[in-house]
């Protein structure tokens, strides 16, 4: 199983904030990693920092090593735009461009990348997305509504397909189901079912037994460090540490 | 439980009076003017007014074609020139607007906005009219480009940093660069409240006069190209009021009509647009 | 857990690639060139504003030499003997901004008091928009209803009003023309008026309620409770409201040019004629036929611009300190 993604004394800081403290994980590729952890526990941060999106706000920075099929995405004079086109990321509150209709927001990452494409080709990337997105069967009719004229949790699935339409090889998830409804849940965790055999996903998220159903592989946070990370099975029934224990037994968090 | 004495009370009436009758006050000017200005202006609006141009002095009838065209020429230069550097200027202060060099910026488009605007027009003479030697369109709409330009980067500011940072971040997610997420997402976001900001300081410089009266200067007749003067509505009226003849006051209460219309109706529109989200007072 | 409704083989997915492409570095021009272009345009602000004040020294430099400090002090304006004061000016803005304001801060006060306080909820945006309209008439409509309303009005009613009961103030005293100082200033107090409501209202709508609802517990009348709780807290405020009312009455060209009678003269009666420092550049400017006297129409331009520069200034620091660094203090 070749390590699709290897975090290397990743520290992370807000300002003089450290957020993140050392960490070190390798992520397996076609496999779903969970990150879970109490609030404040820099999950939302070590997800950020895997394509290079924590450095988007102000005074934030990051040290360490990020490896991206052995190739250090944090390399100096890299540009962070080529991590993430390889890297695509799907947020906690679904936000589709709101002046684009479904078609443009799916293809959104092609052409804002001013990749030239005919419209069929186009029309061919926004199908296989969509499919891929399990949200084909309900918007195919009119693909030209305004992409925040759908659900919630559509929305949020018409964001996958977005993500997905650049082709990234992996796929992060902070947080996409904390805005929805149960039903909509469902959708998106059988929606990351399907698509682990093709991507690799990290998926954080507060929700524990969302972690367990969805997961193999889950990473335990506690004030910005790594306590603990192995399969989902053995994390949850027999944990090493106690905090893991505390925690997934909700003694805490 | 004590009661208000009556002096209290009354005192308490009597100001909320004031209030109220300062309000009235306030607005009588309003309905005054503007019912002053349909009065005259409106008989004396007809299809020639609109397409002929002034008769000589002292002769009745003409219109204000030239000038309304002119007004059009100056507004179409001064967008031209102000446009371009104002929004991209207002987009540099949403997006990159946190450091010092940002808050000078700010500052002194906040003092440029409060200089009168004949000093303006001092200012467009001396860099255009002296070497150019003489009056011309281009003069008026760089001094028009002027005034708005602060105007037009401030507003395009504020609507800039009201699109919300997760629709940035998820354009950055997808791996588009910044410049690229900035201009087609965020500034296509904002580009509504960009527009309405645009739309009131079009209706703000279309009405300005002291600037243009050593730049643009005036014209009875149709403008000979950029280079000349050219005649202007404000200013048309201008001279037409201060002129001691029936006809061309007749003619000024029109021109004015149309000018405040014009004012009027954008400000109405911005803030039924942006449903009372912009004032229309920049 | 398949998803039933999109059977896996209508789906395509990505071929996996024979090698991932590497992460190269790469220069990103565009964001570079993107930065550089927007911020050498808003860098043109500065330099715009900067230039301005540059070209107006420039352009009076002769003059300055010439009178030096003598020429704010010296009322004798005379294009013919070449001699050139601007204290009528100085005068005839001071007093005409003065006495507008006079007129127009209590009525703002007023009005944005109603606002805040007393209009019915549906009552204040219609009412606040046509107060705002009011500052959206250009000048020179203002000026053309004063000369052929508010002149012959004042000519025949004010005027002789005033003289008949105050006449013995030197301030009503003289020939009635109807144009003069005291139509000028009830103009500008119009003009000035919804600007100085529009940022005192928002001074007031940013005193936070448990400074009323604190009056208003104590027993206190509606009127009490605004002495108590929200004229103090917006005093700093309102001062600010004030000059910015100040600010945009010096600057103030076309309406007081075509109702003050442009005469270059000092007088202590409100009914004569007048000039401002703005109302003689509109009008002497393009008959200055010869160098030393355009000059000293700019140097009087220069003067308008480092005072109105400095009012405004202050003025918006005032009402930031009150009502935040984002309250809309643009109003030009």
């Amino acid at each position: 199983m070749q390590h699709k993604l290897e975090v290397v004394g990743l520290n992370a800081w807000f300002g003089t904030y450290q957020a993140l403290r050392d960490i070190n994980l390798a992520t397996p590729d076609r496999h779903v990693t969970a990150i879970i952890g109490p609030s404040g526990c820099g999950k939302s941060t070590l997800i950020r920092c895997l394509n290079r999106m924590h450095e988007v706000v102000p005074n934030a920075r990051a040290t360490g090593k990020v490896l991206l099929d052995g190739d250090d995405i944090y390399a100096p004079g890299l540009d962070p735009v080529q991590v993430r086109a390889r890297v695509g990321m799907v947020f906690q509150r679904p936000n589709p461009f709101p002046t684009m209709s479904i078609f443009d927001n799916v293809v959104a990452g092609l052409k804002l990348n001013g990749a030239r494409q005919s419209r069929a080709g186009l029309a061919a990337v926004v199908e296989r997305s969509l499919r891929q997105a399990a949200l084909w069967d309900e918007v195919k009719d009119d693909l030209h509504a305004s992409g925040v004229s759908i659900s919630g949790g559509q929305q949020q699935r018409l964001c996958i397909a977005r993500a997905l339409a650049v082709e990234p090889d992996v796929l992060l998830m902070d947080e996409p189901c904390s805005a929805l409804d149960p039903i909509a849940t469902a959708k998106i965790e059988s929606l990351i079912h399907e698509l682990k055999a093709h991507y690799t996903i990290v998926i954080v998220t507060h929700n524990m037994q969302q972690a367990a159903r969805v997961s193999d592989l889950t990473a335990f946070m506690y004030l910005g460090s790594l306590v603990e990370f192995g399969p989902t099975g053995r994390i949850f029934t027999t944990p090493e540490r106690k905090e893991t224990e505390d925690y997934v037994t909700g003694r805490f968090g | 439980m004590t009661t208000v004495s009556t002096r209290r009370r009354v005192v308490n009436v009597v100001a909320q009076a004031g209030a109220v009758a300062c309000t009235v006050v306030v607005l009588v000017p309003l309905v005054l003017i503007f019912g002053y200005l349909l009065l005259k202006g409106c008989s004396s609006l007809s299809w020639s007014f609109f397409t002929q141009l002034p008769k000589p002095v002292g002769e009745v009838g003409g219109g204000m074609a030239n000038a309304i065209v002119g007004t059009l020429t100056l507004v179409g230069l001064a967008c031209s020139l102000g446009l371009p550097v104002g929004v991209l200027a207002g987009v540099f202060l949403g997006e990159y607007g946190g450091g010092r060099v940002a808050w000078v910026v700010r500052f002194c488009a906040d003092v440029l906005a409060g200089v009168p605007s004949i000093v303006i027009g001092i200012y467009a003479y001396t860099l255009v009219v002296l070497p150019m030697h003489g009056f011309s369109a281009y003069a008026g709409g760089f001094a028009l480009a002027v005034i708005m330009l602060p105007i037009v980067a401030r507003t395009t500011e504020e609507m800039v940093k009201l699109v919300p940072s997760t629709l940035r971040e998820a354009s950055l997610a997808l791996g588009v660069p910044t410049w690229r997420t900035t201009l087609w997402v965020v500034v296509r976001t904002a580009r509504g409240g960009i527009i309405t900001g645009i739309m009131l300081s079009v209706a703000r410089v279309a009405g300005e006069t002291a600037p243009l009266l050593f730049t643009a200067f005036g014209n009875q007749f149709w403008h000979q190209g950029l280079t000349g003067p050219i005649s202007s509505l404000p200013v048309q009226i201008y001279t037409y009021a201060i002129s001691p003849f029936d006809d061309w006051h007749r003619q000024a209460w029109a021109g004015a009509l149309v000018l405040l219309l014009l004012v009027f109706l954008t400000s109405l529109a911005v803030r039924v647009v942006t449903r009372g989200q912009v004032r229309s007072v920049v | 857990m398949t998803n039933p409704e999109t059977p896996a083989r209508a789906v395509e997915w990505p071929v996996p690639r024979a090698a991932a492409p590497r992460l190269a570095r790469r220069l990103n021009l565009g964001d570079l060139i993107f930065r550089a272009l927007t911020a050498g345009l808003a860098l043109l602000i500065i330099a715009v504003l900067a230039s301005i004040l540059v070209v107006l020294i420039y352009e009076s430099s002769v003059s300055i030499r010439t009178f030096g400090w003598g020429f704010l002090r010296s009322s004798a304006w005379d294009p013919v003997f070449k001699e050139f004061g601007a204290l009528p000016f100085i005068y005839g803005t001071l007093v005409s901004s003065f006495l507008a304001l006079l007129q127009a801060v209590p009525l703002s006060i007023g009005t944005a008091l109603f606002l805040s306080e007393l209009s019915p909820r549906w009552l204040r945006a219609p009412v606040s928009f046509l107060v705002e309209l009011l500052a959206t008439i250009p000048s020179v409509i203002f000026g053309l209803w004063g000369i052929f309303f508010l002149i012959p009005w004042v000519r025949s009613y004010l005027n002789p009003t005033l003289a008949a009961t105050l006449g013995f103030l030197p301030f009503f005293q003289g020939p009635n023309y109807g144009v003069g100082m005291l139509t000028a200033s009830m103009i500008l107090a119009i003009m000035v008026v919804p600007y100085v409501t529009s940022v005192t209202y928002e001074v007031f709508a940013a005193v936070p309620s448990v400074q009323r609802e604190a009056a208003l517990a104590l027993g206190a009348t509606k009127w009490e409770m605004v002495r108590l709780a929200v004229l103090p807290y917006g005093r700093t405020g309102i001062i600010g409201a004030v000059m910015l009312g100040l600010g945009r009455a010096i600057g103030e060209t076309m309406a007081v040019t075509m109702v003050i009678g442009n005469r270059a003269e000092i007088s202590a009666s409100l009914f004569a004629p007048g000039a401002t420092m703005a109302s003689v550049i509109a009008n002497e400017f393009n008959e200055a036929t010869y160098e030393l006297y355009v000059q000293a129409l700019v140097e009087i331009g220069l003067v308008l611009l480092i005072v109105t520069v400095i009012i405004n200034a202050l003025a918006r620091l005032l009402v930031w300190s009150v009502a935040g660094p984002d309250a809309n203090t643009r109003r030009g």
